[in-house]
């Protein structure tokens, strides 16, 4: 029986001619991956281990971006321990303010992560790098303490279903619609414990970023990580941002999947997942008016440029509703850079809207952003659940930059169309 | 080992933001998370758990973020195990590492109620509860996995190795 391409690429790291679905293996990690939550429970975790090392100080990176710059004291006194961390180990992929970011928009972006490689990292939406054609995915502290350490993390193979994606996205409709469209059809345990591997001619048709967002929630289906081919475009991706060699795995054509499902991107529309669960999933056009407070455009799941350009046409000499807060945060600072030099951000300023530094501050209700109760918001996020965004009483609907944009001009969820664009 | 104590019931898809919400996430104490466990969903969880209590719910739980201040939360408010139909992967995995006992029973996430008195024997897999007088075969720890969970997680279990 052939593999999936996620398990070639674990066999190859577990020094295995084969595996199968189920089968418990140890692979080599190329890079292990922290953040200024995770990071602190990791390192104080590897000072209680024998091994005082870290296993490669050029496969670990470490990126302060939730409560930066730092939100409080107690998130300085974090932040502290990360960095102290990464000077006494000499971490080369250590990112201070300035030049941080999104972790999982920065370390792409950085040429970090190829196709071919196998990464954890302490932060759920690793499993964006898939988008690349590698196998990441997301741990908790504990397991990126012993892959410091060691590098090496013990996996349980797993199982695939695949997307067959045929077809071309209408205009307006990006990768947050066909996601946001594939948890509203298989749940958010939908593709639990399993692969999420992308297949089909209809990938062509969709830019780096689309992929990025597609492959970035794929955990928000319960899946171990989502998975792309590797294609001319991500090639040219990669030479663009990466001096390291990158290695193409390709599912064989008699690999098994618990699952086959056929999606023709011609036909999906604009998307909103309502509170709170992101598989609460409508179409734009079948709701009624939803009033809304505010609006997030950013996170690691779109908070690149694709996205910035696309709120940026919509809103681009249109002013925000009165009442409304509109907050626009660009993912890493090379990001927000090219916003800026597009003139993207002065777009954004004169509609009315604030322009953050990069952080995933509201994302994850940190700050930067935090609903009163029964306040709603539009957030190109990746979570809408239960007070993720501030007081337990506080709405989120997950949508798309275009329908984020859009909603922002008329103060309810609306899509680029229902403003004449 | 066994555990035994009184039910926190929930239903499907019990996140981690609601099980330790971020704005408490400036803080990796377990004994400060522990103040907040469950506060989103169930405000007098903490007031009320004893230790030894077990959580029960119904699919997938523990899903959305890797916080691994989720089980250290649960596991510092003195829950002693939680059952569940599901779990999300990476909440699995957390628990284990850190040495929260954590079972897969749908017939027993499905029939125990809030309050019901119950006790788990983790060697054999078999969950009792003592309240109805029922009894499910839960499933039991891989030999590897009942190690790093009486060693209280997986660096003291690497360590012993």
């Amino acid at each position: 029986m052939g593999m999936t391409m996620t398990q070639k690429i674990l066999a190859a790291h577990a020094g295995l001619d084969e595996v199968k679905a189920g089968q418990l293996i140890e692979a080599d990690l190329d890079l292990v991956l922290g953040n200024d939550i995770t990071s602190p429970v990791a390192i104080h975790e590897m000072e209680k281990m024998t091994v005082k090392t870290v296993f490669d100080k050029d496969k670990i990176a470490l990126v302060p971006d939730h409560f930066v710059p730092n939100k409080d004291i107690k998130s300085a006194e974090h932040c502290k321990c990360v960095r102290e961390f990464a000077m006494k180990h000499d971490i080369t992929n250590y990112f201070e303010v300035g030049q941080m970011g999104i972790e999982h928009a920065l370390l792409p972006e950085q040429g970090l992560t190829v196709a071919g490689d196998v990464i954890i990292g302490a932060d759920s939406h690793t499993c964006t790098y898939g988008a690349l054609g590698a196998f990441s995915t997301g741990v908790g502290s504990t397991d990126m303490a012993a892959g410091m350490a060691t590098g090496k993390a013990w996996f349980k193979v797993p199982s695939a279903i695949q997307f067959v994606l045929t077809g071309k996205l209408n205009q307006w409709v990006s990768g947050k619609d066909v996601i946001l469209h594939i948890i509203g059809m298989i749940g958010v345990d939908g593709a639990l414990y399993q692969s999420m591997e992308f297949t089909g001619d209809g990938i062509a048709n969709l830019s780096m970023d689309d992929r990025f967002t597609i492959a970035n929630m794929a955990i928000e289906a319960g899946a171990k990580n989502g998975i792309f081919p590797v294609d001319d475009l991500a090639r040219q991706y990669m030479n663009e941002h990466s001096k390291r060699p990158f290695k193409e795995y390709a599912a064989d054509e008699d690999a098994e999947y618990d699952r086959v499902i056929e999606i023709d991107l011609s036909t999906i529309k604009p998307t909103v997942s309502f509170p709170h669960l992101p598989e609460n999933t409508h179409t734009v056009d079948s709701i009624d008016d939803i009033v809304i407070n505010q609006v997030v455009i950013g996170s690691c799941t779109n908070g690149r440029l694709d996205d910035l350009r696309c709120a940026a046409k919509i809103l681009e000499g249109k002013k925000v509703a009165k009442g409304l807060r509109v907050i626009v945060i660009p993912a890493t600072q090379a990001i927000y850079l090219k916003a800026i030099e597009e003139g993207l951000v002065q777009i954004f300023i004169n509609a009315g809207a604030v322009v953050s530094t990069p952080t995933c501050g509201p994302c994850l209700g940190g700050y930067m952003g935090i609903l009163a109760e029964g306040e709603r918001c539009v957030s190109t996020t990746n979570r809408n659940f239960v007070g993720r965004m501030g007081h337990v009483n506080s709405e989120i609907y997950l949508a798309s930059p275009a329908v984020a944009a859009a909603s922002a001009v008329t103060g309810k969820i609306s899509q680029p169309v229902d403003i004449g664009m | 080992m066994k555990a035994e104590g009184k039910v926190f019931k929930y239903g499907d898809n019990v996140d981690t933001d609601v099980i330790i919400p971020a704005r408490y996430l400036n803080s990796s104490d377990p004994k400060e998370l522990a103040l907040h466990c469950m506060e989103d969903i169930d405000k007098d969880f903490i007031k009320n758990v004893k230790k030894g209590d077990i959580i029960v719910a119904n699919k997938n739980f523990g899903c959305g973020s890797s916080r691994e201040h989720a089980p250290i939360s649960i596991k510092a408010s003195g829950v002693s195990c939680v059952i569940a139909e599901t779990f999300a992967r990476i909440f699995y995995r957390n628990a284990i590492n850190i040495g929260l006992p954590i079972i897969e029973c749908p017939d027993a996430a499905k029939a125990i109620a809030n309050g019901d008195d119950v006790c788990v024997d983790f060697d054999s897999g078999i969950i009792t509860d003592k309240t109805t007088g029922q009894s499910f075969q839960g499933q039991a720890f891989p030999e590897f996995m009942q190690k790093i969970i009486k060693a209280e997680g997986l660096v003291n279990y690497i360590n012993e190795k």
